[in-house]
């Protein structure tokens, strides 16, 4: 077996969870206290991926990451960039995809802090950072841990969006989800099988510690 | 000196209502602020803090003002100098108690407060203990240890007691007269059981539906200036027994229960959980060791 494909969607996967992990805190934060009228929208566009089919996404991405449109040739004029059929575009597009597994958790958990907590440091003379840094951040390591497996779990399971805007570069975007269908177009079904069955227990094991986190059972590690 | 002269319309359940506040307390007064839920004794300790605004009004305090709506005046919370307990104590729970004392040590001050805050509540020996292992009582003196290490002027306890035992109470309630003279505080306490409000308080603001209907002397308030007795205590009713000729009252005055039998027409004023006071005129009381 190829461990290349395997590899490249671990790689993948451990990108886009942390790139996703340091922008969905302050984003999950800001949603978590915001009474601004644009919450609603900014929480639609953050969830969209949930039920949006992923050839929609990786459509418009790949329409506009081309070269042949302006954006995507402004990114390659000026930065020398080109998000099309690259590891770079295939985590910008990893990213967008998996946002609402990554917000969503700790969303939830910052706002099932007490109120009394937030006030109780502003009167301590702590600012909003020191704040969630040293209170809100560390009392909801359970919410934050399900966010970044269920992220994780999330775009190893990635197979649409990969394909539209990654094409089937080996060793550059062919990750493993690409590799089974590959193989089965190829008619090399064993192959596939070794990949699918690789794939169902990374699977298992990332939900399973979720299971165990939220039923309590490793509590002695996440408080 | 805490003046408070301001309005501000406040939304509880689905009823609207307009808190309307002219108090001024003086420097090193132990007051309460006592009243039926949702009447806005908890929203003015926010509106002291400056965790709230009000809509109009002023805020002075030693002739400094900390708000004005008009001059956009806002000193913030932390610049009040304020020590506040929360109702749920709002001890964080990813620290120790210990960790939480020195959270609340303001940058470049001296820890010897903390220590000597540790030997005043006792807290010695639960010092590594995380909120969640500690019991209410625990809880509270954290809570109270943690509000005073900034050393503020002014103690704000919202129902602080409300949520212990009857033993636990009395404890804590000698813990906050022992901390309100020995750091000069001024010190507001929102509480609905009047005999702990006589016991500890100077002076009582009764509110109702965001005003002050009633302020002074607690004793004279809750007792209606009526006895003049030499010898008195304040309790609840716990049951009333129908004799043939005479009525029984069993009251619990701390956590002794006493019997006073009063007359059959009297007894109609009466029922189980009233806040009553007994006391006597003619007789002499008896002490003795025991």
């Amino acid at each position: 077996m190829n461990w290349i494909p395997l590899i490249l969607t671990l790689k993948l996967a451990l990108v886009t969870t942390l790139v996703l992990f340091v922008l969905a805190i302050p984003l999950s934060y800001w949603l978590s206290i915001t009474k601004s009228k644009i919450k609603p929208v900014i929480e639609t566009l953050v969830s969209m991926p949930l039920v949006l089919p992923p050839t929609v996404l990786g459509f418009y991405l790949l329409l506009a990451f081309s070269p042949q449109n302006v954006f995507g040739a402004w990114l390659e004029n000026w930065f020398g960039i080109r998000l099309v059929f690259s590891f770079t575009g295939l985590v910008l597009a990893s990213c967008i995809y998996s946002l609402p597994f990554m917000v969503q958790p700790i969303q939830a958990g910052l706002s099932g802090i007490s109120s009394s907590l937030t006030e109780a440091a502003s009167l301590l003379g702590k600012n909003r950072l020191n704040t969630l840094f040293y209170i809100l951040l560390p009392n909801i390591k359970s919410s934050i841990i399900t966010a970044v497996v269920l992220t994780f779990a999330h775009t190893v399971g990635e197979f649409g969006v990969v394909l539209m805007i990654g094409g089937n570069i080996p060793g550059k975007t062919k990750v493993a989800s690409i590799a089974v269908y590959d193989e089965v177009e190829s008619l090399n079904y064993s192959l596939a099988n070794q990949y699918s069955i690789v794939l169902i227990i990374l699977s298992f094991i990332t939900l399973f510690i979720v299971y165990m986190i939220n039923g309590g059972h490793l509590k002695r590690f996440t408080r | 000196m805490i003046e408070l002269k301001l309005q501000k319309s406040l939304r509880s359940g689905d009823q609207e209502m307009l808190l309307d506040l002219d108090i001024s307390i003086k420097k090193g007064e132990f007051v309460t602020f006592y009243g039926e839920s949702g009447s806005g004794k908890t929203s003015t300790l926010r509106l002291i803090s400056g965790l709230v605004e009000g809509d109009s009004g002023t805020i002075f305090v030693d002739n400094d003002c900390w708000w004005d709506m008009n001059a956009k005046i806002n000193l913030k919370p932390a610049k009040r100098k304020i020590g506040y307990v929360f109702q749920d104590y709002a001890l964080f729970p990813n620290m120790t108690a210990y960790e939480n004392l020195e959270f609340a040590l303001p940058k470049y001050q001296d820890k010897a407060i903390i220590d000597e805050l540790i030997a005043i509540m006792d807290l010695k020996d639960i010092l590594n203990l995380k909120p969640d292992m500690l019991s209410g009582g625990q809880k509270q003196r954290v809570a109270l240890a943690r509000a005073l290490v900034s050393k503020p002027k002014i103690l704000l306890l919202d129902e602080p007691l409300s949520a212990l035992d009857n033993i636990m109470r009395l404890k804590l309630q000698d813990y906050l007269i022992k901390i309100h003279h020995k750091y000069h505080l001024t010190t507001i306490l929102v509480s609905h059981d009047v005999g702990e409000i006589i016991k500890l308080s100077q002076k009582v603001f009764e509110f109702q539906k965001g005003k002050i209907i009633r302020s002074g002397n607690p004793k004279e308030i809750f007792t209606h200036g009526k006895t003049s007795a030499k010898f008195q205590f304040t309790g609840e009713v716990i049951e009333i027994f129908h004799e043939k000729v005479i009525g029984i009252i069993s009251v619990l005055i701390g956590q002794d229960i006493v019997k006073v039998v009063c007359d059959l027409s009297e007894l109609e004023e009466f029922k189980v959980g009233d806040k009553v006071m007994v006391g006597s005129k003619a007789f002499n009381p008896i002490i003795q060791k025991i």
